[in-house]
């Protein structure tokens, strides 16, 4: 464990060396000088628009998609009445919404630039460690600026491209689904990434193929005043079974960026996937984030979603039970700190016989933090044997945080049963007593406290993210107590 | 306000008329003059704002095409002979009934408790006697859960109530009944109830809501209840309007210093009928039991929206909604505990939990919170589903036929909120409505 000495409140920014777990606080605070070779500029217009479309040499249909795409965000207003006034501060006109240093994806290592493979290093990912990941999909910026898909993926017939490529080279697979599980105007958020999206994964798993290895992808922004908009579509075929996971780091800067990304995933007739996700975006950026997957008969889908950085994110994973039998799970893990509002939640909709699903949210608040969950479950009528089970904790470690929760369940009909349940605690004090006596600083008692709050969630995370999880936590709890 | 741009055919006023609320001014021109002011005030907001929208949060799944305000008229006085009104079988320490918006019978409380000085009266008298605490009291604590219209209406149009005034000390053993009638085609009725309890006072007050006939009738009521130190409140609203009415009921609380408010609320008629309760814990001690029985059949809907505010430190709240669904019923629960920044040691609890009796049936729960102070305990919970098939086994397998045995267990989940009346002969009143619901006579 650790050796903290001290637990006098210090911003976390402003550690660099940091003794608890020996990550260098400073590392994420960097950019990079990068000659773009195609900047579309801030704002956003129809001509904004056609240069991305242009650039990327898209087919017809997908300039038209996204062109409509932006009338319908254009005419769409911000959700304030539900969500938080914080949403007015995005300023769309300083947003630069298409960013490439036109390289092609690369293929091996040796390819990247090694002015990339320095910010890989600085973003704490060392090149022997990825030569064991099944496949990297890191974005830089707006392209994937490195990709690898590990012989045996392909051999397996497995399709992993960037966004770019998949709607290229292959129509006919991603076509069908694209855009269907998130309609473009499902929100004000999906309709933009709609319009300029670039980036992002398409995967397919072909009947019956399980990938042993998780796919994995980074992202961060890179640029000031620059959105990320990624797009991820990944179809897990009959019987098929996948993993993806994204981690995110991104450089700070003073003034707000926005990420946008949609996902969407279909899990066809026995398929399994399961999406992990751990966010870590800068205090300044606005992650509005809609992802969505189809469950078709027995199939089942799993979101892991961690939230631990950005300024405000809204996002909610949901979970379509399509066909009988499916099911869907939502575990979410949230810190909000200072100057940070984690709304996070999930949605379940039941639309077919003897669906279940299963949420379970943990937040914790610090600071000034403030966590919201945010759900919705619905099984309409005529359905039977659906059944849904949600958990929200919520933990508030300073007498000045602040968490919510909003629900929404609509049940039909008397076959079908749904319990939702949630509380709010703070840590106890008799914990902390406890480990105190037994010669815990309070800091590292804290720590452990919470630790142990989200530790039946975390431990389903792979190792090295719950291992990352847990230094997070260290680092974020340092300096809230005292 | 310009009138020249109001038509008859507004849907946002509907019947509300002008000319209407002229006469109901006239009809009330004795009444003090600060008064008449703050219902043109109120008349002025109810003009001015909109009907709810699909946008609007606070009406989140209700049925906003079912809020139409025309075919409405303020109705003609009516003899008590022409209401049915039916004797509920419980001792009570005083009664009022109220039909059409004025009192049409009473039963007085005694001369002691008179003389103790307890008031029991209607609201016009008490405006015109006991100005000044009417005044401080009269709808002071304005609407905050969606319905800002209707309860404007209300203060508009609202003619007469129950007054109760408990002075310091005193405690009652048997209810202060009051009865509110609706009765003619379209009538719109207002009913008021309110109580104000002072420090170490003990009493019972209940409202039944009732509807003389079937006809289509619109109730816009309100019932405010102020709990000083160390008072012990208990309110019980019975609604049972017509099965055509379209009916809002706003309740306030609050809850001074040890105060303890149990407010029980049972839900049986109406086409479409919305309740919001709004409780505020203001200082150290204070309690609050909200509690709710709602009997949904055929094409009903029950629209409930509760909001638990603790505003001091070490206060308590309690909230327990049951709704039993048939038919092609529908419910909405729609709550929120709200602890402000330093309400710390706060203890709350939410739960709505629906019965479906019915395939067709559909419940809406919106169970919420909203905390902001860390050394609190609040949870809330929220359960949908049918009848236990165990527990009906059990019964079945000890020679209870079916129907018997989801009766039982039916009033089995009913009788949860029930026994937290410390009121015998009321708990078996309450129960007898319930059964006249689940079996009217033919």
């Amino acid at each position: 464990m650790s050796d903290v000495t001290e637990t006098e409140s210090a911003p976390i920014a402003d550690t660099v060396d940091n003794p608890v777990s020996g990550i260098d606080q400073t590392a994420g605070n960097f950019s990079y000088k990068v000659d773009y070779e195609f900047d579309a500029g801030t704002g956003l217009s129809e001509k904004t628009v056609r240069y991305i479309s242009t650039v990327k040499k898209e087919a017809p249909w997908i300039l038209e998609f996204r062109l409509n795409a932006l009338k319908q965000f254009l005419a769409k207003p911000m959700p304030t009445h539900w969500a938080t006034k914080d949403l007015e501060n995005i300023n769309f006109d300083k947003i630069r919404y298409y960013l490439s240093s036109g390289q092609k994806p690369k293929r091996t290592w040796e390819e990247v630039p090694d002015d990339i493979k320095k910010t890989f290093e600085r973003l704490g990912v060392p090149e022997h460690e990825r030569k064991f990941l099944a496949g990297v999909e890191a974005q830089f910026d707006s392209e994937a600026a490195y990709s690898n898909i590990k012989d045996i993926v392909s051999k397996q017939g497995v399709i992993f491209v960037n966004s770019t490529e998949g709607l290229r080279e292959h129509p006919e697979l991603f076509r069908k689904f694209f855009g269907k599980v998130i309609p473009t105007g499902d929100n004000k958020f999906s309709a933009l990434n709609s319009a300029v999206f670039s980036g992002g994964s398409f995967i397919y798993v072909p009947k019956g193929v399980k990938v042993a290895q998780p796919l994995q992808a980074y992202f961060r922004i890179n640029a000031e005043n620059f959105g990320q908009f990624e797009r991820t579509l990944i179809i897990a075929d009959e019987g098929a079974e996948v993993t993806y996971m994204e981690g995110c780091t991104a450089p700070k800067f003073s003034t707000s960026t926005l990420h946008s990304a949609v996902v969407e995933l279909v899990a066809l007739k026995g398929a399994k996937i399961q999406y992990i996700t751990v966010q870590n975006w800068a205090n300044n950026v606005f992650n509005l984030v809609t992802k969505r997957g189809v469950a078709h008969e027995e199939a089942e889908i799993k979101w892991i979603d961690c939230n631990i950085g950005s300024r405000l994110t809204m996002k909610y994973p949901g979970v379509v039970l399509k066909g009988r039998k499916a099911r869907g799970e939502v575990i979410s893990i949230a810190l909000a700190n200072d100057g940070q509002h984690q709304d996070t939640g999930a949605k379940m909709i039941h639309a077919a016989d003897e669906t279940t699903s299963n949420i379970v949210a943990k937040s914790i608040s610090v600071g000034q933090g403030r966590s919201t969950y945010r759900g919705v479950v619905h099984i309409p009528k005529h359905l039977k044997g659906c059944k849904n089970n949600t958990e929200c904790d919520a933990l508030l470690i300073n007498s000045n945080s602040r968490t919510d929760t909003y629900p929404a369940i609509t049940v039909r009909g008397e076959r079908n049963s749904v319990q939702h349940e949630a509380s709010v605690s703070k840590v106890s004090e008799e914990q902390i007593f406890y480990m105190q006596q037994r010669g815990l600083t309070e800091g590292q008692a804290m720590s452990l406290s919470v630790n142990g709050f989200i530790n039946d969630l975390a431990r389903q995370f792979p190792m090295e993210y719950s291992v990352e999880l847990k230094r997070l936590i260290d680092l974020e709890m340092e300096g809230s107590v005292g | 306000m310009s009138a020249p741009s109001l038509t008859l055919a507004d849907p946002a006023i509907g019947s509300f008329t002008p000319e209407l609320f002229a006469a109901h001014l006239a009809s009330v021109s004795h009444l003090p003059a600060w008064w008449l002011d703050r219902k043109r005030e109120a008349w002025a907001r109810f003009l001015a704002l909109p009907l709810p929208k699909r946008t609007d949060e606070s009406w989140r799944f209700a049925t906003l095409t079912g809020l139409k305000l025309d075919g409405y008229t303020l109705p003609p006085a009516v003899t008590p002979a022409g209401l049915g009104h039916a004797p509920i079988g419980i001792a009570k320490a005083g009664k009022l009934v109220f039909a059409n918006n004025r009192l049409v019978a009473q039963e007085p409380i005694s001369a002691e408790l008179t003389k103790q000085g307890v008031i029991f009266e209607t609201l016009q008298h008490a405006l015109l006697k006991h100005g000044d605490l009417v005044k401080a009291h009269l709808l002071a604590q304005p609407p905050k859960q969606g319905s800002e219209k209707f309860s404007a209406l209300h203060t508009a149009l609202l003619a007469d109530g129950a007054f109760v005034y408990l002075p310091k000390g005193v405690e009652i053993a048997l209810p202060l009944a009051v009865f509110h009638y609706a009765a003619g085609a379209g009538a719109a009725v207002f009913p008021h109830t309110l109580v104000i309890a002072e420090p170490g006072t003990k009493a019972t007050v209940v409202d039944f809501f009732r509807s003389a006939g079937d006809g289509a009738h619109f109730a816009c009521g309100r019932n405010d209840l102020y709990a000083s130190h160390g008072a012990a409140l208990t309110y019980v609203a019975a609604q049972n309007w017509s099965r055509a009415t379209l009916s809002f009921q706003s309740n306030s609380t609050v809850a001074r210093r040890d105060a303890r408010v149990l407010a029980l609320n049972l839900h049986l008629g109406g086409r479409q009928s919305r309740h919001e309760s709004h409780s505020q814990l203001q200082a150290p001690g204070a309690h609050s039991e909200m509690l709710a029985l709602t009997v949904a059949h055929g094409t009903q809907e029950f629209d409930q929206r509760t909001l638990q505010i603790h505003q001091a430190p070490h206060t308590s709240s309690n909230l327990l909604y049951k709704n039993a669904l048939l038919g092609s019923a529908k419910t909405i629960f729609s709550g929120l505990i709200v602890v402000d920044p330093d309400a710390q040691k706060t203890d709350a609890y939410q739960s709505n939990r629906n019965l479906m009796l019915s395939d067709d049936a559909e419940a809406n729960s919106l169970p919420g919170l909203e905390i902001q102070a860390n050394d609190v305990r609040c949870t809330h919970g929220a359960t949908s589903s049918r009848i236990d098939a165990e527990q009906e086994f059990y019964l079945q397998a000890r020679g209870i036929p079916k129907a018997d045995a989801d009766e039982l267990l039916t009033f089995g989940f009913f009788e949860e909120v029930l026994s937290k009346l410390d009121h015998a002969p009321l708990h078996d009143a309450l129960i007898g409505l319930i059964k006249i619901k689940f079996n009217p006579p033919v």
